[in-house]
């Protein structure tokens, strides 16, 4: 048994396993199959300050290997999440991550200023990379100045451990990473869902509502690695890897980058107890491998 | 109610034409079947078929309680329920159920008449809701609809339950029941029958006409207590991922758990 228990951004969580937002809910879906307080902790589902209906149906396509979706934000606002969801889970013995989203600066300010007040959320996710809504979202994480610009009137009144969430969807996602260290964040998540579209040829139409969306699944865990890799030789804060991890030899290849923690997202659709046998199966490695600490296989990778 | 993610056997594969077809299940370790409601649901895992990465949801048709087997109604209209047309007796199927919430049934009024309409493959979940609102006591009549009769699946067993009426496009008949020519919207019974609720559950434009019919009719003269059960693309089948949503009159509401089951006037048809 070796020691699972990492440390990012001043937040301790008890192994490297957490759940990606969006594919999570408010994590007690899930508790009929896990025991919720087993994971390093969980990312609640996308939260805006205003509530949000998010985008028409239809809002899935399934592609060889993933999904792309174009669910859109669809949340009842931080506000809601603070009075009615919050409570239910501020007793968990887990880390219980608030992703946060905006559409301009002043609405993730104002999120981040209310989240700060709630003592039992230890940390937040902004999400400045979401592909699937009109205004802001990922047009924050495009571009260098925009998300350096964002995070920093985040950090003004966000006290705890702040991840920035980053999208794929960039020529090059280290330089995105460092302005957002410089910028003060605490870590960073990568990736979002990569920009994509799904056509259904017999009707000459698109299949989503808003014509292109964002695929997450298997498909993209070759471009999550290779993005994971080069923000970690690029920047000094951890690194909070996802995309695509379906088992644990996908989340060690991940850590193996340079990941210190991992999100499991759209392999929980496909088995709700997924997440337990990735801890199991990251112990068994570290077992077999010789290691005493998780820590030691972050960026480990021989090149 | 508890959900299980739980590895099913194949009992048997019963291949009913060249669409449609009965996979009968039964737990691979032989646990006892979780109890389910009427009208639930089961996300089924696809192996072997590299193209298909979701699950497929697919209605509970029938949960045989003495037999330990659960009933699953299936049409082939793709790679994944095709690679389930594929499984043989004895190969292993992984199974999360029972999911959504169900039709819902007056337990505490059990003299009911309850009209259960069903088109196509929506004929799937009526076979156990018939089942279970017999066990309350209630009557229960099956008004059943298709291109024509060779088209609608499992008659014998609805007429276990109760009364079957039959409507097909093509005007063809089955021995000894009321069919008639048209739409289920265009059979007599809807006109002249005594019940107290409607359960609807097939294609779209079926839903919407009987939903429409229903809307129409006087408050104190025909029933208005009418249900539908949905069908959308899922991603999760738990309420997470926000994929399968129908524009109600209270927003967006998950088909999966808020759903499948809606009561018509929630409904923005």
């Amino acid at each position: 048994m070796a020691n699972l228990t990492i440390n990012i951004a001043g937040l301790t969580l008890k192994n490297p396993v957490l759940t990606a937002s969006g594919t999570f809910g408010y994590g007690t879906e899930f508790s009929d199959f896990i025991d919720l307080e087993r994971l390093g902790g969980f990312i609640v589902k996308g939260t805006t300050l205003h509530p949000r209906q998010g985008n028409p149906y239809p809002r899935l396509a399934e592609t060889p290997s993933g999904m792309i979706n174009a669910v859109g934000l669809q949340n009842k606002g931080v506000a809601y999440y603070i009075e009615h969801i919050h409570p239910q889970l501020a007793s968990l013995k887990t880390n219980v991550i608030v992703n946060l989203s905006g559409s301009c600066i002043e609405d993730y300010v104002e999120g981040a200023r209310m989240l700060n007040e709630v003592e039992t959320i230890p940390a937040i996710e902004l999400n400045i990379s979401c592909p699937n809504v009109k205004a802001g979202g990922m047009g924050f994480g495009t571009k260098p100045e925009m998300a350096a610009e964002v995070v920093r009137e985040v950090r003004n009144v966000y006290r705890k451990p702040l991840i920035v969430k980053l999208t794929p969807n960039v020529t090059n996602i280290a330089e995105i990473a460092k302005a957002v260290e410089d910028a003060g964040a605490d870590s960073v998540s990568l990736i979002n869902t990569v920009l994509a579209m799904a056509v259904d040829a017999e009707r000459q139409r698109p299949i989503l509502s808003t014509v292109t969306g964002g695929l997450s699944g298997a498909a993209v865990k070759p471009i999550a690695l290779r993005c994971v890799w080069q923000v970690y030789n690029a920047v000094k804060i951890p690194i909070v890897g996802l995309g695509g991890i379906m088992n644990a030899t996908d989340a060690i290849e991940f850590m193996l980058c340079g990941a210190s923690a991992i999100e499991v997202g759209t392999a929980n659709f496909i088995d709700p107890t997924v997440t337990m046998k990735i801890i199991d199966g990251i112990d068994e490695y570290l077992d077999r491998h010789g290691c005493q600490n998780v820590s030691e296989i972050v960026g480990a990778l021989k090149v | 109610m508890k959900k299980y993610i739980t590895d099913f056997k194949v009992v048997a594969n019963e291949q009913l034409s060249d669409r449609l077809f009965i996979l009968r299940l039964t737990p691979a370790d032989g646990s006892h079947i979780a109890p389910c409601r009427a009208g639930q649901f089961a996300e089924l895992r696809v192996d072997d078929e590299p193209r298909v990465f979701l699950r497929r949801p697919i209605s509970i048709h029938r949960v045989d309680y003495d037999a330990n087997e659960m009933w699953l109604l299936i049409q082939r209209a793709g790679r994944g329920t095709n690679r389930l047309a594929c499984l043989r007796a004895r190969d292993q199927l992984n199974i999360i159920y029972p999911l959504g919430n169900g039709f819902t049934i007056e337990e505490q009024v059990p003299d009911m008449h309850y009209l259960l309409i069903g088109g196509g493959v929506g004929v799937a979940p009526l076979l156990e809701t018939g089942y279970q609102l017999k066990q309350y006591g209630a009557r229960v009549s099956f008004l059943l609809g298709g291109k024509s009769c060779a088209e609608i699946a499992q008659v014998a067993q609805f007429r276990k339950v109760g009364n079957v009426y039959i409507t097909t496009e093509d005007g063809s008949v089955l021995e000894g029941l009321d069919c008639q020519r048209g739409f289920v919207t265009q059979h007599s019974v809807l006109k002249e029958g005594s019940f107290d609720a409607i359960r609807v559950c097939g294609p779209g434009p079926m839903m919407k006409a009987v939903a429409r019919l229903v809307s129409s009719w006087k408050q104190n003269e025909r029933p208005h207590f009418c249900e539908v059960s949905l069908e959308n693309k899922m991603a999760c089948g738990l309420g997470v991922c926000l994929c399968c949503v129908e524009d109600t009159k209270d927003g967006h509401k998950c088909v999966c758990s808020d759903g499948p089951v809606f009561d018509i006037k929630d409904l923005k048809w």
